[in-house]
């Protein structure tokens, strides 16, 4: 089915299968395999997206459901040339390992500092609770986000 | 160690350098086996057993391959070469042979031109089983003889008394590694009847000696690469699709993809070994520890996978880091019907490790003495012999310093707030602070490192000097834990040249770095890159004439005389290594030798907070000491360190596959619980540098120590908050409530 949406600033027209995830849309259909699938059922936020403004898992939200829809993936919150200042502090405060779990806390973070550039301890450890890491046992990545709050 | 090295290099040892994978892994660009496509490529997709034991009575493939777009459809009649495949043994059929041993174990895999189309075929095969009785107890695994390795220790006078005894009967549950990559595998055919694979793997050049030999290939025709993996924990020590997706893309001539749902995970790699262990200790009215017995069962599942190895670890570590002049232990690894077991981080130590720290508080107990003062007084220190195999410990083994250390950090103060979030059972506001008892409970541990019981462990590397820079080869996996970058700052420090890239190698461009696993690649591929460097800087102040090498190039007496690019004018200057630790020995029949290859300790102080009505834990700080040798990358070794303590801490409380008749209940990650941030403890650390004989500069290996000694540390507080004996991990909350 065709879908009309804006994907990372650009306005798109792509086809999606009716069942599909839009998980398996980016990865599969549009070559953009930052999302990452870890779980498939919502847990692990590996494949945190942004989408019309809410941090949502892309691995729960049907393809055909992002008619109209403005999403924001990974790949367009930075350039490798050009980080995003939470691509930084995780690089600079160890808060990336394996890095399989990092593209949706990259995305988690930056829309957590969206609404709330001076998040405290405990609100930033409550707003990335979706999202599972298994290498760092978050303290790089608390530390890291805490110093970009300015803590 | 005498060494010359440079000086003036950035980048180098002691420095918390930046990942150099860290800018693709922030920005989603990293490769990961998972994101890896190729032109024209298909889908692979398992057929698993619905049961723990079950013999095949049909199976006829005829509907799945007569599906539009189903290319192939492979069975255990396909595979060409050695039906069987293993590590130590090979006694894993590669799809199931009559009888599946296993829930979960593969029974056929399908290649087809979409996922959705690979997993219709799966479905459409049609297949007829005899359900059978599976064997899932350890113990009547044991009393039938299914045993995978018996490894006793018989150390010292086993009639020697002490004025105390205490005897303990502890479990360990199964844990899962759960690391967020699930098995995935890419494998293109080279058009000449060989294959190139790109897959999920902690040890490539074993992976490969086992794939080509059931492919029944020449070993130069198949080659495994590294790619990016979502961690491993030990999962990936085991091989799960590899010879499957090679299997398929042969007989279809495409390239061919294949990756685990996360249903087909947990069944899908081994999983640190469920164990009983009964213990006995007796000991002096001063505290002195006279004599140590125990009976140590892992459950070892179908296959043996690295089973021996893991039960030679429990044993030979079933004392702990304590001196005893009598050690008696049978370790037993049995074969069940249950899910696969074999490496998870801390290999067979972490489950003896939460019954001999909690029998050394028992013992305190019941000595009346303080619990740390009563592990000072027993420590082993360099220069001991190892209670259970007399060898003597040559390397650093700050066991004392690590309590001292430990015992030193600031408690964190009370608990003094209402926000739920802080509370045990966190935002479900199950509980107020009047209900919450708060516990300190404290564990220590010592771990092997690298490969022991005279495997002939070793890593090749080879470094290159060119004009642009150096450039270090390995078949060495990076899962995560940032050997990358610490292989770039040892090289450069060796070297004294700043431009260092670590580039990794195919089965086929150089040997074996072993296993990313037992704590030891810091160590081994370190230690071969450090022995390589070292010999390009000889050979380049050799050819240049000069007294010392920096990125600009070869100086003499303070005087830059040769560029790299002068220096390289005749190509480049390239040494190639293998380098091997000092050899161990096999154990007597008494479990004595020179087993290992270098040690390392830990401690750690768990407190927490237990509502113990509703049998709710916050576990509110972990600290620890830790013997590191050298901190090559204090960053890193903080993330290892951290990261390990709350792989421990999901042990204590929370992680466990639930098994019911060999079948997994909870395979998923709604229902196996992972430590979120909210569960994440605050750690604080203490990191003892005393240079081990032979890692590089002096380091040690990291991975494994934190989460050895945190597991029992947490249990240690829980029963220091709530006066309960608590004898398995997880503690689950009617283990607290009892009911």
């Amino acid at each position: 089915m065709d879908i009309r949406f804006r994907l990372n600033g650009e306005d798109r027209a792509v086809d999606a299968g009716t069942s599909q995830s839009l998980l398996s849309l980016l990865r599969d259909g549009l070559g953009l395999p930052g999302s990452k699938n870890a779980c498939e059922q919502g847990e692990c936020g590996s494949c945190t997206v942004v989408m019309d403004g809410r941090a949502v898992c892309s691995c729960l939200v049907l393809a055909a459901d992002t008619d109209g829809a403005d999403i924001t993936t990974v790949e367009g919150f930075g350039e490798e040339d050009a980080l995003h200042p939470v691509q930084e502090a995780l690089l600079e405060g160890g808060g990336v390992q394996c890095g399989f779990c990092t593209p949706g806390f990259v995305v988690a973070a930056a829309h957590l500092f969206e609404s709330n550039p001076t998040p405290e301890t405990d609100e930033i450890r409550e707003a990335l609770s979706g999202n599972i890491c298994r290498c760092t046992g978050y303290g790089g990545i608390l530390r890291s986000l805490e110093k970009l709050a300015g803590r | 160690m005498t060494t010359t090295t440079g000086t003036r290099v950035r980048g180098g040892i002691g420095e918390s350098v930046k990942r150099p994978d860290g800018v693709p892994k922030v920005t989603g660009n990293f490769a990961y086996a998972s994101d890896l496509t190729a032109e024209g490529m298909l889908w692979g997709a398992t057929l698993r057993s619905p049961y723990a034991r079950a013999r095949l009575v049909r199976l006829d493939i005829a509907p799945a391959l007569a599906i539009p777009g189903v290319q192939a459809v492979l069975t255990q009649e396909d595979v060409p070469g050695r039906k069987t495949f293993g590590q130590i043994t090979q006694d894993q059929p590669v799809f199931v042979d009559g009888e599946a041993r296993f829930w979960g174990e593969p029974v056929a895999v399908v290649a087809a031109d979409d996922p959705e189309t690979a997993r219709l075929a799966v479905a459409a095969i049609d297949i007829e089983w005899e359900e059978l009785e599976p064997l899932v107890d350890m113990e009547e695994a044991l009393e039938q003889g299914e045993l995978f390795r018996h490894a006793p220790v018989h150390r010292g006078d086993p009639a020697a008394t002490g004025a105390v005894v205490v005897e303990g009967y502890y479990e360990v549950g199964m844990q899962d590694q759960a690391p967020l990559g699930t098995e995935a595998g890419l494998a293109i055919p080279d058009g000449e009847g060989g294959v190139d694979l790109w897959v999920t793997s902690q040890w490539t050049h074993e992976d490969h000696s086992q794939i080509y030999r059931s492919l029944d290939l020449a070993a130069d025709q198949v080659r495994q690469h590294p790619t990016g993996i979502g961690g491993a924990f030990g999962a990936r020590e085991d091989m799960s699709l590899h010879i499957h997706v090679c299997l398929l893309a042969l007989r279809t001539g495409h390239p061919v993809k294949m990756v685990y749902n996360r249903l087909e995970s947990f069944p899908g790699h081994v999983h640190r070994h469920p164990a009983r262990m009964w213990y006995r200790h007796e000991a002096d009215a001063d505290g002195t520890l006279v004599k140590v017995e125990a009976k140590i069962i892992l459950d070892g599942g179908a296959y043996m996978d690295t089973t021996p190895a893991v039960v030679a670890n429990a044993v030979y570590f079933t004392a702990g880091p304590y001196r005893v002049d009598s050690v008696h232990a049978e370790g037993y690894g049995v074969r069940t019907n249950n899910p696969p077991t074999g490496a998870m981080r801390g290999f067979g130590v972490v489950q003896v490790c939460f019954a001999h720290e909690a029998q050394m508080d028992r013992l305190a107990t019941a000595l009346d003495m303080d619990p740390l003062e009563l592990r000072k007084h027993n420590a082993l220190r360099t220069g001991d012999p190892l209670a259970t195999t007399g060898q003597i410990i040559e390397t650093s083994l700050p066991t004392v310093e690590v309590i001292d250390q430990l015992a030193a950090i600031p408690l964190p103060p009370p608990l003094n707030s209402d926000d739920p979030r802080r509370l045990p059972g966190g935002t479900g506001r199950t509980t107020t602070p009047e209900y919450v008892t708060r516990g300190v409970g404290y564990a220590v541990s010592i771990k092997n490192i690298a490969f022991s019981e005279a495997f002939d462990d070793f890593a090749e590397a080879r470094v290159v000097l060119s004009p642009t820079g150096v450039e270090v080869y390995t078949a060495a996996v990076e899962v995560g834990q940032g050997m990358v970058t610490v292989l770039q700052q040892i090289v450069r420090t060796a070297l004294g040249v700043e431009q260092v890239v670590v580039v990794p190698a195919d089965t086929s461009e150089i040997g074996s770095a072993g296993s990313t696993s037992a704590s030891r690649q810091t160590q081994m591929t370190g230690g071969a890159a450090l022995e390589a460097a070292l010999e390009v800087r000889k050979l380049a102040l050799e050819r240049g004439a000069g007294d010392d090498l920096t990125s600009e190039g070869v100086w003499l007496a303070g005087e830059l005389i040769m560029t790299l690019d002068e220096l390289c004018a005749d190509g480049p200057i390239s040494y190639h290594t293998r380098f091997r630790h000092p050899p161990t020995e096999e154990p007597d029949e008494n479990g004595q030798g020179v087993l290992h290859a270098d040690y390392a300790v830990a401690a750690h102080r768990a407190v927490v907070d237990v509502d113990a009505e509703l049998g709710l834990v916050r576990v509110v700080q972990v600290d620890t000491a830790q013997d590191i040798g050298l901190a090559l990358n204090p960053l890193s070794v903080r993330g290892q360190i951290e990261g390990g303590i709350l792989q421990g801490v999901g042990l204590a409380i929370m992680e466990e596959l639930v098994v019911e008749k060999g079948v997994i209940l909870n395979a998923s990650f709604t229902d196996y619980l992972l430590p979120t941030f909210l569960d994440a403890p605050d750690v604080e650390m203490v990191l003892i540098e005393e240079p081990s004989p032979w890692g590089p500069f002096g380091a040690k290996g990291i991975g494994e120590p934190p989460t050895i000694s945190s597991t029992p540390a947490v249990v240690a507080a829980i029963r220091n908050a709530t006066g309960l004996a608590l004898n398995r991990v997880p503690v689950r909350p009617q283990d607290i409530t009892g009911t």
